[in-house]
């Protein structure tokens, strides 16, 4: 099964059964609240108890949205998805959910929010669904209006599934050109079932405040394998070195190798034998440059 | 939605310098209670326009907020409550947020807003 990216647009591929389907299953219900916990806790939002407003972008049926209000929350969710918003309101959820095109921007006023996560949802601007979509007008629209509506030294945590290195470049160049600092936060990277990444941003330059945690499994702590997410689609690419071994020179029972005196010899050998054999130079049996 | 959301939205359509507020239409509303919690109406106050909140909790027919307000009367108990319900009880069902400049509505319906910009709005 490709990833769901490539199959259609994300306001038809989660549809009124796609969207119960995601929104019934435990295992991803699970999963979600898991990344959910994990993007609020990089948000670093300060620990006073005060709640915060907070933006949920793909909020989808409001999985990650839950996780918001948990923890105190008010938030504020958009969605292209009718059918995932609809169930996010069937399921009252406390947050208030908007139906809206990230790639479009995200309309709000300057200033006014307190920190934004996105779960699993960002890579979606990478693909071009539409003739008038140019995914890096949706990318310049989309972090733009992002930067603009978060309050000075805000976060955004975008959890993503990338395709390839390139999505990954394209989007992380987009966050810094709209004038964000940041990096990527990567959990369990050696395993390609629970390898999560989070592009954790701040609003504004960098400094102390935006030094990025380490990434769990770092320290070689083993991620419980239980998790069999659906990474079946989002495997690492792996590099492999061109490393072809060297064409060895041949060795002689002695230990020398069969230098031009033997070539020469040999030569000789099949003259007085009758064969063919081109006359000598100073070409003959000279070193050669080395195989690649 | 609630007016806290509506007090943050802006008409983003291409071209248009001034999108806020969006006129708030509402053919239905209702009240849901909610927890009153000081410390988030103190922090949010300073980000709130608040000609925007009164105009619309007057659509709503609520019309008990000051015609100003200021910080000073985040003491009172009376001014919080009153805040608290325009901005977190009062939700919209149905009805439409109008740009205040090119007169585009984006309707609501079942209390989500319909913000997706057409093809030439982008």
């Amino acid at each position: 099964m490709p990833r769901p990216e490539l199959q259609a647009p994300p306001e038809i591929f989660y549809n009124d059964s796609e969207a119960r389907k995601y929104t019934t299953s435990s295992r991803i219900i699970e999963i979600q609240a898991r990344i959910s916990e994990r993007a609020l806790e990089l948000l670093n939002l300060p620990n006073d108890g005060v709640p915060k407003l907070l933006l949920d972008i793909g909020c989808g049926s409001g999985l990650s949205g839950e996780t918001l209000s948990e923890n105190g929350h008010h938030w504020i969710g958009y969605d292209i998805s009718q059918s995932m918003l609809d169930i996010a309101v069937e399921r009252e959820v406390e947050g208030d959910v908007l139906l809206g095109d990230m790639g479009q921007g995200l309309g709000l006023r300057p200033g006014v929010v307190d920190g934004a996560i996105s779960i699993s949802a960002v890579q979606w601007l990478c693909y071009a669904d539409k003739s008038s979509h140019e995914p890096r007008m949706r990318l310049k629209a989309f972090f733009g209006s992002l930067y603009r509506c978060l309050a000075r030294g805000a976060r955004a945590v975008l959890q993503l599934y990338a395709e390839n290195m390139n999505q990954s470049e394209m989007i992380m160049t987009y966050a810094m050109r709209a004038g964000f600092s940041g990096g990527v936060v990567v959990d369990w990277p050696h395993s390609s079932k629970a390898r999560k990444e989070y592009l954790v941003l701040t609003c504004g330059p960098a400094s102390l405040q935006t030094a990025l945690p380490k990434g769990k499994g770092e320290d070689g702590e083993m991620c419980s394998d239980e998790d069999d997410s659906d990474d079946d689609e989002n495997q690492t690419v792996g590099v492999y070195e061109r490393n072809r071994p060297r064409k060895k020179l041949k060795v002689n029972k002695k230990g020398k190798s069969k230098g031009k005196q033997w070539v020469l010899k040999k030569k000789e050998q099949m003259r007085r034998k009758g064969n063919d054999v081109p006359p000598d130079s100073k070409y003959t049996a000279r070193k050669r440059k080395a195989y690649f | 939605m609630r007016l806290l959301t509506h007090n943050m939205l802006s008409c983003n359509i291409k071209g248009v310098t001034n999108g806020f507020p969006l006129k708030l239409e509402a053919d239905k509303w209702v009240t849901k209670e909610v927890d009153l919690n000081a410390d988030f109406l103190r922090g949010i106050f300073p980000k709130i326009e608040w000609s925007a909140l009164l105009a619309a909790a007057r659509v709503l027919g609520f019309a008990e907020l000051p015609e100003q307000a200021d910080a000073s009367m985040l003491s009172s108990d009376d001014f919080l409550r009153r805040f608290h319900h325009a901005l977190l009880e009062l939700h919209v069902e149905e009805g439409a947020l109008v740009c205040p400049e090119t007169g585009r509505k984006f309707p609501i319906n079942k209390g989500i807003p319909n913000m997706l910009l057409h093809e030439d709005e982008v």
